[in-house]
């Protein structure tokens, strides 16, 4: 059982494992190791020599935390919304939210294109982060609605009970109630938006913007990976990385400060 | 203690009717959850809404809080209409059954939620969370997490929550439902306790008649969307209205008799005195004899009924028997046993006979005649017995139907009915059961029966051509 769970771990991590070790040699191709250096991290962060894969990782960055922030608004309101439809329209709701998540992602680039082309837009940053916030919007939906299902339906009342107009009741008791589902969209958004290649594909246009995932496609397609790269993957990684054993060391700390008080 | 200052001076303002309900009906798309309402609560009161799951008394208090808003009819609070205000602008507080405390925020904060609404200084809302800490006995507690109190504790939060922000009239909603038994008899004396210190309104809904009867001091008993008795807790125990007011109020007997003339009634194939007048002679009238109201004793001359035990389960205090006299099987209730099968006589005083003008003694319904043969009323087409043709009324005009009670024939299988309803209350009359069953088309159809069925049945009901009175 040990072993296998040891196999298994090792078949995860190991592309991650290689990319990190050789990103610390200077070899152009992957697989030499040539001694160790730090070269690689020095001309990466040596914005001159390489101007447009910093340039693209800024775009990735920005157009991901635009698009998750906006998505986390519209699909923390659209799940209120949802939430307090009658039963069989929000069926229906929930329903039609998974669609855009289940369908291919080629499917929703290439009906983007078409709409942006349809009505003239010309194609660039604003479309690349309008298409990342609908694809996006759907998954901070599906992660608002299960704590708005969790709440004691009688929390608003009770707000409006005390003397809070509704507005009042959605801030000071709804919004603190969904954070969480709130936090944890805006992560997924986050990340998926980083992530994705083939709606940013069809919504980038021709006017030379290039994020992470399109501009290491066509370094590859150019005839081998800029070297850079490798280091840069090491960076993306342990980034991740330590954000989320922060975020569990917080919450258990959380939870041990609620059982001491309990005591 | 400035929470009990403050309202002392109020309390002067007795009798003074505080909450108006006038005719109010509220509709659920074809379903009707109340009908009619008509109540008026004085101020101080300690009112309970007492029912049934389903009789609409919880949609009666959410229409005072302003939770949901009155289909038809107005309400009043202090004498300002507030048949529309939403629920933050009206002078009432609400408990509610789950506590409804807000997670994120600590005791302190949770109490405190209407006061910073109503940016009160600081100093001062301190002291009321603290005078309202003290109130439900919680001083010490403010800085703790809501999610760490107890189901009790949470509840004393919810209403130091409520009464803090000095309402008029305070809502609760079936407060100490989710508490188990002995946690629920201290909070209700506690509750009891602070309605007279606070001398504030209560407004109580509650399903269970032993809480009611120990709080009160009105009971408003429901059923089906109507009020069916207003009372004293002994009022309503003593002298039940109606039948369903007996049965949902402690255990009773109920029985079909007759008014022979004033004073006295026949039952169970007896004469007995009473002291009920008024009903005319051989009226049908349903009988109440409370269990603890009977003696038994081994058969003697003094017995007005004879017959057999056939169970004796001791209920702690008392012993309960079920007596088979003739036909009826009568419920006793004694601090002395009496073996099962032995034979044994009953007395009940005059006094102790509570006699009921039964609200209908046959099915009536209002219908169509659609040929000579076949009539229209709930929802259905029914064969009947020829109708003479000088009889049928002309351009389909309404008609009346009677049913008797056992006419009705229920069917198991639903499919098999002409059409299909819902059992909704059971009676036991001591030799058979008198059922309400909901059909379909939202009419009751009242039956009685020798089968057993069970709340929320679905059943099929038929009726035989030759059970359909059709009147002209």
């Amino acid at each position: 059982m040990q072993t296998y769970l040891w196999v298994l771990l090792l078949l995860l991590y190991a592309p991650i494992a290689i990319i990190i070790i050789y990103s610390f040699t200077e070899s152009k191709v992957l697989g030499n190791w040539t001694g160790f250096s730090l070269k690689l991290y020095g001309s990466l962060l040596n914005t001159n020599a390489h101007h447009s894969l910093m340039n693209a990782c800024i775009n990735t960055v920005a157009i991901a935390v635009i698009a998750a922030t906006v998505s986390t608004l519209l699909g923390s309101i659209a799940a209120i919304g949802i939430f307090n439809l009658k039963a069989r329209n929000r069926k229906a709701m929930g329903f039609v939210n998974t669609i855009p998540i289940l369908n291919g992602d080629i499917i929703t680039g290439i009906s983007l294109f078409l709409l942006f082309v349809s009505l003239g837009i010309t194609q660039g940053f604003t479309t690349v982060v309008l298409a990342h916030i609908t694809f996006c919007t759907p998954y901070v939906v599906l992660s608002v609605l299960p704590r708005l299902k969790q709440m004691n339906p009688n929390l608003y009342e009770a707000a409006l009970d005390l003397g809070a107009t509704p507005m009042q009741a959605l801030w000071k008791v709804i919004i603190p109630e969904i954070r969480p589902g709130m936090i944890s969209g805006f992560i997924l958004a986050l990340t998926i938006s980083i992530d994705d290649f083939a709606v940013t594909v069809f919504t980038i246009g021709n006017q030379g913007l290039e994020t992470l995932s399109t501009y290491i496609y066509a370094d590859a397609r150019k005839g081998g990976l800029t070297p850079e790269l490798r280091p840069l993957s090491a960076i993306i990684f342990i980034v991740i990385l330590v954000t989320l054993i922060v975020l569990n060391l917080r919450t258990d700390k959380k939870k041990q400060l609620q059982s001491q008080k309990t005591k | 203690m400035y929470l009990c200052a403050q309202f002392s001076k109020d309390m002067q303002n007795d009798n003074k009717t505080i909450i108006e309900i006038n005719n109010v009906s509220k509709f659920f798309g074809d379903k009707t959850a109340l009908d009619h309402i008509n109540l008026s609560i004085r101020k101080g009161e300690f009112v309970t809404i007492l029912g049934p799951s389903g009789c609409g008394k919880t949609t009666l208090l959410r229409l005072i809080a302003g939770f949901q808003t009155a289909s038809e009819g107005n309400i009043c609070i202090s004498g300002k209409e507030i048949t529309q205000t939403p629920p933050h602008r009206r002078p009432v507080n609400t408990v509610f059954q789950k506590y409804a405390l807000f997670p994120h925020l600590n005791v302190y904060d949770n109490i405190a939620f209407g006061l910073k609404l109503k940016k009160m200084p600081k100093q001062d809302m301190t002291r009321k969370v603290k005078a309202a800490l003290k109130m439900v006995g919680m001083t010490d507690y403010e800085y703790r997490d809501v999610d760490s109190l107890s189901g009790g504790q949470q509840q004393r939060v919810a209403i130091a929550r409520a009464i803090v922000n000095e309402p008029e009239v305070l809502l609760l909603d079936e407060p100490l439902a989710a508490l188990d038994l002995k946690m629920r008899k201290d909070m209700q004396m506690e509750l009891k306790e602070m309605h007279k210190r606070l001398g504030i309104t209560f407004v109580y809904v509650t399903h269970d008649q032993e809480e009611a009867l120990t709080l009160s001091d009105t009971i408003v008993v429901m059923s089906e969307g109507k009020i069916q008795q207003i009372g004293t807790p002994t009022d309503i125990y003593n002298e039940p209205i109606n039948a369903f007011v007996a049965d949902f109020i402690g255990e009773s007997n109920i029985l079909n008799g007759t008014m022979v003339k004033d004073k006295l009634v026949r039952f169970c194939g007896q004469e007995f005195e009473c002291v009920d007048e008024g009903f005319g002679e051989n009226a049908p009238v349903d009988v109440v004899i409370r269990p603890e109201d009977l003696y038994i004793f081994p058969v003697s001359d003094r017995a007005q009924l004879r017959g057999v035990v056939q169970s004796c389960i001791f209920k702690g205090v008392h012993y309960e028997m079920a007596v088979m006299c003739a036909d009826y099987e009568i419920i006793v209730q004694d601090y002395h046993a009496f073996e099962v099968g032995s034979e044994v006589g009953l007395l009940v005083k005059p006094f102790d006979i509570h006699i009921m003008k039964k609200e209908r003694t046959c099915n009536v319904f209002e219908g169509k005649v659609k040929d000579a043969t076949h009539v229209e009323f709930l929802g259905c087409e029914f064969e009947c017995a020829p109708i003479p043709s000088e009889k049928i009324p002309e351009n389909g005009q309404p008609v009346r139907i009677e049913v008797d009670f056992d006419k009705v024939i229920l069917q198991d299988d639903a499919e098999d009915g002409m059409l299909t309803g819902e059992v909704k209350f059971i009676l036991y009359k001591g030799n058979h059961y008198h059922l309400t069953v909901l059909s379909d088309w939202d009419e009751n159809v009242f039956v009685d029966t020798n089968d057993v069925w069970d709340d929320s049945d679905r059943v099929g009901i038929t009726i035989r051509p030759q059970d359909i009175r059709v009147i002209v």
